[in-house]
């Protein structure tokens, strides 16, 4: 790969293990097989945008568990991370904890070290200006399976650099008091197969635990735990999925379908996560414990007003 | 038309047009597809249109299932047969490395392989949906004779290019995938192109595919 560098950019050290470009993802593809993508956690990554001056929906760094090591070169720029993120910033002589939800200057030569997301799963780095990326359908989020978006459709890898093609210098510093708080129930509206699972079925799936297993990624999450039994027939006439759909394939072990999920599937639907508690969801790590609660439409549309007025409320405080 | 609109999840609609697949139903469904996509209705997000179903995702910021269901029901959907069916011939070659599951069809459907090529190359498919890994066309119908289950245990990975078959479908792997269908060739050609943002997609739903034959050497040095 030849490497082009600008006056301002970073050098990726280290890239972490899932690193990619994500913005607020791609809208009408679904039939063309492409999913919506995007930041996984909407509310994280539009406030690193906010803390850093930005648009809101200019495309940050999203990370999972382990983030990126970066140099930076170039005049001085400010950056936010947000999540729970446990990170360092190494000037010349130096070593400073970083705090997420805070802007924070970078100068040439410091070194940005971004440790690890703490009992949680994705944090956002935005920074300061604008990243020189390849938009694809009106997005720059990274899609790496059907490899398409920034970064030539690949998540990060060492030694790469992120251009920075335009500095945005905001002068003051902002910071935000934000505590990422954690769910003990998540939220379902009834699935469109509901009835195909057996009454002790639907009782397992809405009474007990499951564990969310390690075979989770941005395209989905596999859940363990009691199985829960289907009596009408293991598979559908394959349709339509959106992300938050859980499905139940024959082994009885549910799937929850998330931002880069596949665009048609073949296993009932038992549920369906409402949208408020999707940002939630995805930050629960491999191992921690889950439990579906059922409530109904209107209750799931108020609980999502209530979402995107905090949001919005959180936003307004950056100022 | 539309059975039943029910609610999936808090922000999307999903829309039965009955139990049966076939081609007059999922014509019904890619037509409704088609006129809602030209209504251009800022608070959808998605469409998504398969054999007998058409979810429509929107945005709850923007409007809600009662509004929309009620918006979709009073939309005035041509009943004129406005389809445009493009004929496309797709390359494969049976060459016995990318046949890989020509054996197990052969016990399966009690076929010899030239039998099943036979009757492969000579059907016209109809494309009733693309999706699942970006550009993959599900095409049918397969005859009765050759119809088999997926694989016991699905491959890790799929070869990109494979063609293969399940039930009654035929589909071809745009991109290296997992997947359980039972291949019987590969074709060269790029049916899924991201760098063409208004058409990425080769085949789409309502297009006619049919497969020719080609040997290995002109797949070595097929040239778009």
């Amino acid at each position: 790969m030849k490497i082009i560098m600008s006056k301002n950019y970073f050098q990726v050290i280290r890239a972490g293990i899932n690193t990619t470009f994500q913005d607020e993802g791609r809208k009408n593809l679904y039939h063309v097989g492409i999913p919506f993508s995007g930041a996984m956690d909407k509310r994280n990554y539009l406030l690193s945008n906010k803390l850093v001056g930005n648009k809101i929906n200019l495309p940050a760094l999203e990370f999972a568990y382990q983030g990126p090591l970066l140099k930076y070169f170039g005049s001085k720029i400010n950056i936010a991370i947000t999540g729970q993120v446990n990170f360092k910033i190494k000037k010349k002589d130096i070593i400073i904890d970083g705090n997420c939800y805070q802007s924070l200057n970078l100068e040439n030569g410091d070194e940005l070290d971004i440790l690890s997301t703490n009992k949680s799963v994705y944090g956002y780095l935005a920074i300061g200006g604008q990243i020189d990326l390849k938009y694809q359908w009106s997005s720059c989020s990274t899609n790496t399976k059907a490899i398409i978006g920034a970064n030539d459709g690949k998540k990060f890898e060492n030694e790469q650099v992120i251009n920075i093609s335009k500095l945005n210098n905001q002068s003051v510093e902002k910071k935000l008091n934000y505590i990422n708080t954690k769910i003990e129930n998540i939220r379902i509206i009834k699935g469109t197969n509901f009835d195909y699972f057996s009454d002790k079925g639907k009782k397992v799936f809405l009474e007990k635990e499951f564990i969310v297993s390690k075979l989770t990624d941005r395209m989905g999450m596999r859940l363990e735990g009691p199985k829960i039994e289907n009596v009408i027939d293991t598979n559908i006439k394959s349709e339509g999925l959106i992300k938050g759909v859980i499905q139940v394939p024959a082994d009885g072990n549910p799937i929850v379908m998330l931002s880069d999920h596949g665009t048609i599937g073949g296993y009932p639907k038992i549920g369906v996560v409402i949208s408020a508690d999707y940002d939630k969801l995805v930050q629960l790590s491999p191992g921690s414990k889950i439990k579906f609660k059922q409530i109904d439409l209107s209750s799931a549309e108020n609980l999502f007003k209530l979402y995107d007025l905090e949001t919005q409320n959180l936003i307004s405080q950056i100022e | 038309m539309i059975k039943n609109i029910l609610n999936l999840g808090d922000a999307a609609l999903y829309c039965d047009f009955g139990k049966d697949v076939n081609r007059e139903t999922n014509t019904q469904v890619i037509r409704y597809f088609k006129s809602i996509q030209k209504e251009n209705i800022v608070s959808i997000n998605n469409l998504s249109p398969s054999y007998n179903k058409l979810i429509i995702s929107f945005d709850l910021k923007k409007t809600n299932f009662k509004d929309l269901k009620k918006l979709i029901e009073n939309l005035n959907i041509t009943n004129e047969d406005d389809l445009e069916n493009k004929k496309i011939e797709v390359p494969v070659c049976c060459d016995e490395n990318f046949a890989l599951d020509i054996v197990r069809l052969e016990n399966k459907l009690n076929l010899k392989r030239e039998k099943i090529y036979e009757n492969f190359f000579s059907k016209e498919f109809f494309c009733y949906m693309t999706g699942f890994i970006a550009g993959m066309p599900f095409l049918g119908d397969l005859s009765k004779n050759m119809r088999a289950n997926r694989l016991e245990t699905p491959r890790v990975r799929v070869p990109k290019g494979s063609v293969a078959l399940t039930e009654q479908f035929a589909n071809i792997y745009t991109f290296e995938s997992p997947g359980g269908w039972n291949v019987i060739g590969n074709s060269p050609l790029r049916i899924f192109d991201s760098s063409k943002e208004e058409s990425p997609n080769l085949i789409n739903p309502g297009d006619i595919v049919l497969f020719k034959e080609i040997s290995k050497n002109q797949y070595e040095n097929y040239n778009e």
